[in-house]
């Protein structure tokens, strides 16, 4: 399939970035482009200019500093998940990044991308919880709780260009998640992060307003890191998708048995 | 229009091309190098699989105008001559293809998969980094058997003994 006419442009600085995208018509920030280049090519979104940010310095980058860890916006998945500092920072998060997509899509997408679009069924924004991110922008700083608005919907304004990302680091997380066969994307997974001041639970795949934390689960495991501690628990049925794919008290099961298998399964990442 | 510069399979090429031209028809269109091929066109079943810079790439997801300077390699720079490249001849021993559309990306794919991991690899790896390409016909058995094969071929050319169980 062919896109619509468009204007290809690839600015050095975030500046020039701005300026292109003040004078589009119909603009759009290309990164891996694996969601957005889908999308023109089915014709369901046409933007007269794409602007290439990958190039751009501060968008690149990966370092610790003071127990956080700070990701560019371009920094590809294959470099997450093969970093040395994610791995020693966070191996739970080095290894989430490992399954996303497949070899070949995680050679092009980028964590700013992911993040930007914000897909329900996304891996990254389970981390952003979960690990009470920061996304700094070209603009401002929003905490992770001020950024995800629901369904591909954030806190980003029309041209607001997103330049790193930083996690808060654990004293330990884990990450468990049931994948749709097919698509191989998350019917459900959870990430769970042992912060020293408290436990949190990001839940992806399965929630009908997208990722959320499961707060229940939060305080059962603050009282008593085991699984054990969520065999009470349930989550609402109502806060669940329901599709083709899956329906919501499936869901809600497959909910409890990831978080589970996260809390279980620390530093590390538990595969369905 | 966008002026693209790029290498693809050792050889210099230019081509003038829509901004919006994505990679596979680059390669396909304006350049009459058809081995690449477009399977599903949404970016799941790696039948356009290309090596770009390095890395395996879907092509029908890359704009063309984005791969300027780049470094791309595809099925038809692997043979040289009359002789195949091994690991074209693995899935040729190992009749690792029935239609056989699939089988470009298959074999870009366990190419750079071969480099990546310099020939270390086993079954849950090869089923695993394959995940991105997608056969209708053989099952994937005789792929996997294929690339193992190569793998090993690629360890005894390189004198890199295999990875301690």
């Amino acid at each position: 399939m062919y896109l619509y006419e468009t204007t290809y442009l690839r600015p050095a600085t975030i500046d020039e970035a701005k300026a292109l995208y003040e004078a589009g018509e119909s603009p759009a920030f290309l990164s891996g482009g694996h969601t957005l280049l889908p999308a023109m090519k089915g014709h369901l979104a046409r933007h007269d200019r794409l602007i290439d940010i990958r190039r751009i310095p501060e968008l690149q980058g990966i370092a610790e500093d003071g127990g956080r860890l700070t990701i560019g916006a371009a920094v590809r998945h294959c470099e997450v998940a093969a970093s040395a500092v994610v791995q020693g920072c966070v191996p739970a998060l080095a290894g989430m990044v490992g399954t996303i997509g497949d070899v070949q899509v995680r050679h092009v997408g980028t964590i700013g991308g992911s993040l930007a679009n914000n897909d329900p069924a996304a891996d990254y924004p389970s981390a952003a919880l979960a690990l009470d991110a920061t996304f700094r922008t070209d603009r401002r700083e929003l905490p992770a709780a001020e950024y995800f608005q629901g369904l591909y919907t954030t806190a980003l304004e029309p041209g607001e260009l997103l330049v790193s990302v930083s996690f808060r680091k654990p004293r330990r997380a884990g990450y468990a998640k049931f994948r749709n066969p097919a698509s191989r994307y998350a019917l459900a997974a959870a990430f769970v992060a042992d912060h020293a001041d408290g436990v949190r639970v990001a839940i992806t795949g399965a929630g009908n307003d997208g990722v959320f934390r499961w707060r229940e689960a939060e305080e059962a495991l603050a009282h008593a890191f085991e699984s054990a501690s969520l065999d009470p628990l349930r989550v609402d049925m109502e806060d669940m998708a329901s599709d083709m794919h899956a329906d919501a008290e499936y869901r809600a099961e497959l909910v409890k048995i990831c978080t589970q298998e996260a809390v279980k399964n620390q530093n590390r990442v538990t595969l369905f | 229009m966008a002026l693209v510069n790029l290498t693809v399979n050792g050889r210099p090429r230019s081509c003038e091309v829509p901004d919006g031209t994505l990679l596979v028809h680059l390669l396909r269109d304006h350049l009459g190098m058809t081995g690449t091929h477009v399977g599903c066109d949404t970016s799941q079943c790696g039948a356009c699989t290309v090596i770009l810079d390095g890395r395996a790439v879907k092509s029908c997801t890359i704009l063309a105008a984005s791969a300027e300077n780049a470094e791309l390699r595809t099925v038809e720079g692997l043979a040289e001559a009359e002789r195949l490249h091994e690991v074209q001849e693995a899935f040729r021993t190992h009749h690792a293809l029935q239609c056989g559309f699939c089988t470009p990306g298959m074999i870009m794919a366990a190419v750079n998969m071969i480099d990546r991991h310099q020939g270390q690899l086993d079954e849950a790896l090869v089923r695993h980094d394959l995940e991105g390409n997608l056969c209708r016909c053989t099952g994937y058995h005789n792929i996997v058997r294929a690339i193992l094969a190569a793998a090993e071929a690629y360890r005894a050319r390189h004198r890199v003994a295999a990875a301690q169980a």
